[in-house]
């Protein structure tokens, strides 16, 4: 394993010199923080002797884009990143995550990419080239699960996710749309078949450009293998005021949830107001790749040491 | 009682669920990468014992079941209930043909059974995996017959049928695998 995990980086580094795509290292350790609501951070000692905390990466995203408004042009990073408690046989705390950016690449362009570089590793790996389907999300739902996504009331979806046996109080739009998804969606995917799924609720847009036909919609995408979640990508979101207003509302998010609110990072910002050039960029998981390319369904068995021995 | 968090939930914890006791069978924590993560659980009704699937927002609370399971002794059963004695604290307790259900053809009495109270009342009872019972009725043995080939039913002192090579007699005592119902062997006295 470890021989095959090293073949894999080298494999990525191949594909990105051969792409002119540079290769970049970013901090691991910040002074601000990634406000998702979904996602919990690790928090440390602050990283100058006054000041507030400093907090793990959950990401190189933020970095990245300073990057780019300051003119590195196409970049990519295999990062240790961190989520606080994730820990399941497709989690660990500290993982892998390879993240570049294209300049002036569509969506549509960026997904492409993401398969090449898909279809070249099972290549390298000595596997057949893998059948890929692309969906847009409505359209996964409609096909699978026999729903409308979009036009679907808050009742209604929940009432679908107690029959699918959801147990609890009545779940938001969102979470909602994220159980028929992960629970009810993504067991039904074929097991050594691609999917591109893109055009996601405009509420999940994260850090994407929302949708220039719909604006229910937003430019994110994501690619599984089977029914495991591998890449997500965004058009990003160049508009730093749109930006700043998200993060915002996550902190409201969070302590809605009964979480902290945690410093929004002024850097990235001030970037996007200096100006982020046209990009789209994505993340994929390089231990669940690694894990999908070996056949093997455990985070642990592509790690050397994973949570439990670290 | 106390209550249980998505994030202690393991293999065998004992918890309530639309006020039947659950015992978690199979738990899987679903995380999408932005998205709300789930517990997705696979529970044992311990009334019915029947298994179902149900999926919990994480970090939701359950509460437990006081569900003990505690070696016992069979006493006798008195027409309507079955008694059995703790034989550390000499408590006795009733269980109803419900908590007894098909096992009660297993039950000899002094015999060591398992069972599971459930707020100190026998929620369902566990017969010992082997016991050794008089065969009260089958027909005759074939003398010398030992080669095993052929059986016959065999009716036990607690009521089992059972089936047992042609050679055993009636008034043998025979050692049986309550889970299976079968046959294991004769058992010299």
């Amino acid at each position: 394993m470890l021989r095959q995990r090293a073949f894999l980086m080298s494999e990525i580094r191949d594909f990105f010199e051969s792409r002119q795509v540079l290769e970049v290292e970013t901090p691991v350790l910040s002074s601000a923080a990634n406000t998702d609501l979904n996602i919990d951070v690790f928090q440390t000692q602050a990283i100058k002797a006054k000041g507030q905390n400093a907090y793990l990466r959950t990401s190189p995203e933020f970095f990245h884009k300073r990057l780019l408004s300051s003119g590195s042009g196409d970049i990519f990073e295999i990062a240790k990143v961190f989520r606080l408690g994730e820990s399941t046989h497709l989690h660990n705390p500290e993982f892998t995550l390879l993240e570049w950016y294209r300049l002036d690449f569509k969506m549509q362009q960026l997904m492409t990419e993401v398969i090449d570089l898909v279809q070249y590793l099972r290549a390298g790996f000595g596997l057949e080239t893998m059948t890929v389907n692309t969906y847009s999300y409505q359209q996964i739902f409609l096909d699978k699960l026999s729903f409308d996504p979009f036009n679907c009331s808050d009742n209604d979806l929940n009432e679908l996710a107690r029959k699918a046996g959801y147990y609890g109080d009545a779940l938001g739009r969102t979470a909602a749309l994220d159980f028929m998804f992960a629970i009810q969606l993504e067991p039904l995917l074929i097991k050594d078949q691609g999917y591109l799924i893109h055009d996601f609720p405009v509420e999940q847009a994260a850090l994407s450009q929302v949708h220039p036909k719909h604006s229910n919609r937003c430019l994110r995408f994501e690619f599984l293998w089977g029914g495991v979640e591998l890449a997500n990508g965004y058009q990003e979101l160049t508009d730093a005021d749109e930006q700043r207003k998200r993060f915002e509302q996550d902190n409201q998010n969070r302590l809605a949830m009964g979480k902290s609110e945690l410093p929004i990072d002024v850097h990235l910002i001030g970037a996007l107001t200096d100006g982020l050039p046209d990009c789209s960029g994505v993340a994929v998981g390089v231990d669940r790749l690694l894990m999908c390319l070996l056949g093997k369904d455990q985070i642990s068995q592509v790690l050397a040491f994973d949570a439990g021995k670290s | 009682m106390s209550v249980y968090s998505t994030s202690q939930f393991k293999n065998g914890l004992k918890i309530m669920f639309d006020g039947d006791p659950f015992s978690i069978v199979e738990n899987q924590e679903v995380k999408p990468g932005k998205g709300q993560a789930f517990n997705r659980v696979k529970m044992r009704n311990l009334k019915t014992g029947r298994v179902i699937e149900k999926t919990f927002k994480s970090n939701e609370k359950v509460d437990s079941a006081d569900v003990i399971d505690t070696e016992m002794q069979y006493l006798y059963n008195d027409g309507e209930f079955y008694h059995f004695m703790d034989p550390n604290s000499f408590e006795q307790f009733e269980a109803d043909d419900t908590a007894v259900g098909e096992n009660a053809k297993w039950l000899k009495e002094e015999d060591i059974c398992m069972v599971t109270l459930w707020n100190n009342v026998p929620l369902t009872i566990e017969p010992p995996n082997f016991v050794e019972l008089t065969i009260t009725e089958t027909d005759p043995g074939v003398r010398g017959d030992t080669s095993g080939g052929g059986s016959k039913p065999a009716t036990l002192e607690t009521g089992a049928v059972v089936n047992v090579p042609l050679f055993v007699p009636q008034g043998e005592v025979i050692k049986v695998d309550t889970r299976s119902g079968e046959y294991v062997s004769r058992v010299k006295k």
